[in-house]
């Protein structure tokens, strides 16, 4: 039973995460798979979102800004603004340039919200993060929440502390889960209807011949901008779920700029871009080769290290991660060769003679 | 007016970012050239410098310990140039080379991975960990220091400066040799202005594109030696954290133009470090954790106002 | 040996992609001709010039120069073969001097180098005294110059010139037809695509004329002159 418990607590906490990474993915299908947009400061929108959401929603601290103790959707409505304003600002500045500078320019603001998560130690508490973020559903066990309406309606303090106690510790993580596999089926949802609408149809049609959109009188970098907005502010509700899953952050390495963002890609173009379902499904397959190689490799230089006793595993241990690293990339580079259209191509027919 | 002023100016500003310049610009060249020649911005290229420096590195721990040799750096980066040359010709070949047709974006995407591929493999290599390139304090050049204080004027050069300031101009003036006078170096400026004239002119394009990844690879590593020499340690991050100001600064140059870069690389090294020069009053112009926001402000700056660059670059 | 046509080609389909442009064309070019190419726009004259080139997907056809089949062939090595081609827009190198444009024509020359520049600009003298000039500084007419001239830089067997007088003013054109005609004199045979059909004619051994792909109508350039459908059709309407 135990056993059973534990399998299950990995599938959802499997479950959990890829779905987090399948709203990244879906963030960046708008910007990539719809508008061609190439941007590798995923982690940037991210931990936009992820800091908002997180300086809004603590208990007031002396750490840092805040926390303000604000009801959790307000936030997340927050660090979905905040994200699509940077994204705003970026998409005036480059959108008409060719995708390199774009690409450029997206890494270097992904760095400069770092330098300043980092530097503003007032605001952010700086590299030491912030730490005890509120993370839905699990929230309810904290004091603040339960003695406040509208939960304070329903029961008194010590009512509800015996009620959670009651419940076995992980009882708030299938909700959890349940809840970011909703969010991501909602996302999915107004995306699949967005692609079919006039709108979607006129994404693609920049995507695929830009000067013929241009000539048909269509504002070719307004929308390239909204996609580009509305891309970055899925990412920064992304990056407020993943706050919560985490509960604390800090600007290196929750948001290691490469390491996430290449992991979406990857994400996206095993999936097939384009296709909202082949992010989705490309997600939750990379994230778990991606966690399961982890537990391989780890239980590998176990046996291995019981073999060799003086063998020091956790040096080889992060070795291996890096390694890890390695075998994704080239992962990568078979898949952007041999499939550069995914598993899941998008399934639009694509005239002939038009390369995307 | 020396002691007050030009004193710390010049030794702890003015000095140390020419220095970072002459890095910023050997890096450039790299960027610059490929943008232009293959037209892609290439995102391993920092890594293709970081792994220089701990090739190396690895080159001069090698000689110590197999022959007792202990070799200056300059010497020990003669192999590394060519492992480097060599990495950056077998990435092109099987990761960029499949995409020579294909809308641009792949190859820069390719290259995306690539970054990750190097840097993991080296973190893997050699370990995440800080390795000591060059051990001890560097002393400020003794000759320099009594010369200029003998005219009141005291100048505090370390030699690794100096080895670095000289390093960059043999090599610019090398790059300039190679770019004008010889077939291939214009061949590499025939294929910048126009690669589909290049091709129905009969010119190999492939082994201009070879030539380049030669020329870059031998400037990135350099340009990560150099780095190496300054900081005197080894980080398998540094390679992009020069990412950024390098790409600033091929396009403050404009792209296509080598001397360009050289010229960006150096207003955006001098830039980042006169930046937290006590401009107004007491404290620094900007907080010095924000140093390598410049390069940035700088790019984004040129990309709105002049985005072909100071000296008119090509523009894609 | 002379005896050999110096491009044929018979019975051409091709275009970009799987969109057919070229409906079967028929093209000769004998040694010492000059042969222009005329029809209105998108009847696609440029893109016999870039079939040839192998810049484009021959569907089916042959194309043969000195009977040797080049269907397919890379550009660069077209240009080895001794094809000297000169593109419509962007043919010169401009931020490289006139010198240096031209020593890049003659990429796969081994020898002779310096003795050719110096032949060329006997050929073109307005480019002498701009040498060291930076290509893309000179004015439209001396960079089609630049751009023959750079062609030339090659051993040529046949020269293909790509609408080599537009956008130029009336006196740089007719010293460009000068010239091409000289360079005929030479003995290496020319295909030129033109829009100014008349002057084009006039110093053509035989003229095509080009209709949505296929072969309109053909003969010596004077009888194209003369004729009258042709004279309605393109030489009329010229501006």
């Amino acid at each position: 039973m135990d056993m059973l418990i534990g399998y299950s607590l990995y599938a959802i906490s499997l479950l959990t995460v890829g779905g987090i990474y399948a709203i990244l993915a879906l963030g960046l299908n708008i910007q990539w798979g719809y508008a061609g947009l190439f941007n590798v400061g995923i982690a940037g929108f991210a931990a936009i979102g992820a800091y908002t959401f997180a300086l809004m929603t603590t208990a007031p601290s002396s750490y840092h800004f805040g926390g303000l103790d604000l009801p959790l959707p307000l936030a997340i409505f927050c660090a979905m603004i905040l994200s699509g304003l940077v994204a705003f600002f970026i998409g005036l500045i480059c959108i008409r340039l060719r995708s390199d500078y774009l690409a450029i320019s997206t890494i270097g603001i992904a760095e400069i919200i770092k330098l300043f998560l980092k530097n503003e130690t007032e605001l952010t508490n700086g590299p030491r993060g912030i730490n005890k973020i509120p993370r839905v559903w699990e929230h309810l066990t904290e004091e603040r929440f339960y003695t406040k309406s509208p939960m304070s309606w329903f029961n008194d303090a010590q009512g509800w502390e015996q009620f959670f106690d009651s419940l076995p510790i992980w009882w708030w993580q299938p909700f959890f889960c349940a809840t970011i596999l909703l969010i991501v089926y909602v996302i999915y949802k107004l995306l699949e209807t967005a692609q079919r609408s006039p709108w979607g149809r006129m994404m693609t049609a920049i995507r695929e011949n830009e000067n013929a959109a241009h000539a048909a009188g269509k504002d070719v970098t307004r929308r390239r901008i909204e996609a580009f907005v509305i891309g970055a502010m899925v990412m920064g509700l992304a990056g407020a779920v993943l706050s919560q899953h985490l509960r604390l952050i800090d600007p290196t390495n929750t948001f290691d700029p490469s390491k996430m963002t290449f992991l979406v890609w990857v994400m996206l173009i095993a999936g097939g871009s384009g296709n909202n379902r082949g992010a989705i499904f490309g997600a939750f397959l990379v994230w778990t080769i991606w966690s399961a190689s982890e537990i391989f490799i780890n239980s590998g230089l176990h046996i291995f290290g019981e073999m060799i006793s003086s063998m020091d595993i956790s040096l080889l241990k992060t070795r291996a991660g890096y390694l890890r690293m390695v075998v994704i990339g080239l992962l990568l580079q078979y898949i952007l060769q041999k499939y550069p259209d995914g598993i899941m191509p998008e399934s639009r027919p694509v005239p002939s003679g038009i390369k995307l | 007016m020396w002691e007050t002023f030009g004193f710390e100016f010049v030794n702890f500003y003015l000095i140390p970012g020419l220095v970072l310049g002459c890095i910023y610009a050997l890096g450039a060249i790299g960027i610059t050239l490929t943008f232009s020649i293959l037209r892609f911005a290439n995102f391993a290229h920092g890594e293709v410098m970081m792994i220089g420096g701990y090739f190396t590195w690895t080159a001069m721990v090698l000689s110590n310990d197999l022959f007792g040799i202990p070799l200056h750096p300059i010497i020990a980066a003669i192999p590394a140039v060519m492992l480097a040359i060599a990495l950056f010709i077998l990435v092109d070949r099987y990761f960029y080379k499949p995409f020579r047709s294909a809308p641009a974006i792949r190859v820069v995407m390719a290259s995306f991975g690539m970054m990750l591929v190097i840097r993991s493999f080296v973190q893997a290599v050699w370990g995440p960990n800080q390795l000591t390139f060059v051990p001890g304090i560097a002393k400020p050049n003794e000759l320099v220091k009594n010369l200029t204080a003998s005219v009141d004027m005291m100048i505090l050069v370390p030699n690794k400066h100096f080895w670095i300031i000289a390093g960059t101009i043999v090599i610019m003036l090398a790059l300039s040799w190679l770019l004008t006078k010889t077939k291939i170096g214009k061949g590499m400026r025939a294929v910048s202005d126009s690669p589909e004239l290049a091709k129905v002119s009969g010119i190999d394009v492939e082994v201009i594109v070879k030539a380049t990844w030669c020329v870059g690879g031998f400037c990135a590593v350099a340009a990560g030696v150099f780095l190496a020499m300054d900081l005197q340690m080894l980080e398998t991050t540094m390679g992009f954290r020069m990412l950024l100001p390098m790409f600033a600064a091929a396009i403050l140059g404009g792209i296509g133009r080598p001397f360009g870069a050289v010229v960006g690389g150096l207003v955006i090294g001098l830039a980042e470090e006169l930046s937290v020069y006590p401009w107004l009053g007491d404290g620094s112009l900007i907080s010095p954790g924000y140093k390598t926001g410049v390069a940035f402000t700088i790019m984004v700056i040129m990309l709105v106002v002049r985005p072909s660059g100071l000296f008119k670059g090509r523009l894609f | 040996m002379s005896k050999l046509t110096a491009l044929e080609i018979t019975n051409l389909h091709a275009g970009y992609g799987e969109t057919e442009i070229l409906k079967g064309i028929n093209i000769s070019v004998e040694p010492s001709q000059t042969v222009a190419i005329i029809g209105p726009n998108g009847a696609g004259k440029s893109t016999v010039i870039k079939s040839v080139l192998g810049l484009l997907n021959v569907i089916s056809g042959s194309i043969s120069m000195n009977g040797v089949d080049i269907v397919g062939i890379a550009p660069d090595k077209a240009v080895r073969q001794g094809i000297s081609y000169v593109p419509q827009t962007h043919n010169v190198f401009p931020n490289l001097s006139v010198t240096e444009n031209l020593e890049m024509g003659a990429w796969t020359r081994k020898y002779g180098i310096a003795e050719r520049i110096d032949e060329m600009f006997d050929l073109f003298p307005d480019l002498k005294t701009k040498r060291n000039k930076i290509a893309g500084s000179l004015s439209g007419g001396q960079r089609q110059m630049v751009a023959m001239a750079k062609a030339l830089m090659v051993e040529a067997k046949i020269m293909l010139l790509d609408e080599p007088t537009a956008g130029l003013s009336p006196k740089f054109q007719a010293q460009i037809f000068k010239t091409v005609k000289k360079i005929n004199e030479n003995g290496i045979p020319i295909l030129l695509v033109e829009q100014n059909a008349k002057q084009a004619l006039e110093i053509a051994d035989k003229g095509y004329v080009l209709v949505d792909g296929a072969n309109k109508v053909e003969g010596t350039g004077q009888d194209l002159i003369n004729d009258r459908n042709v004279a309605r059709m393109f030489l009329g309407s010229k501006d």
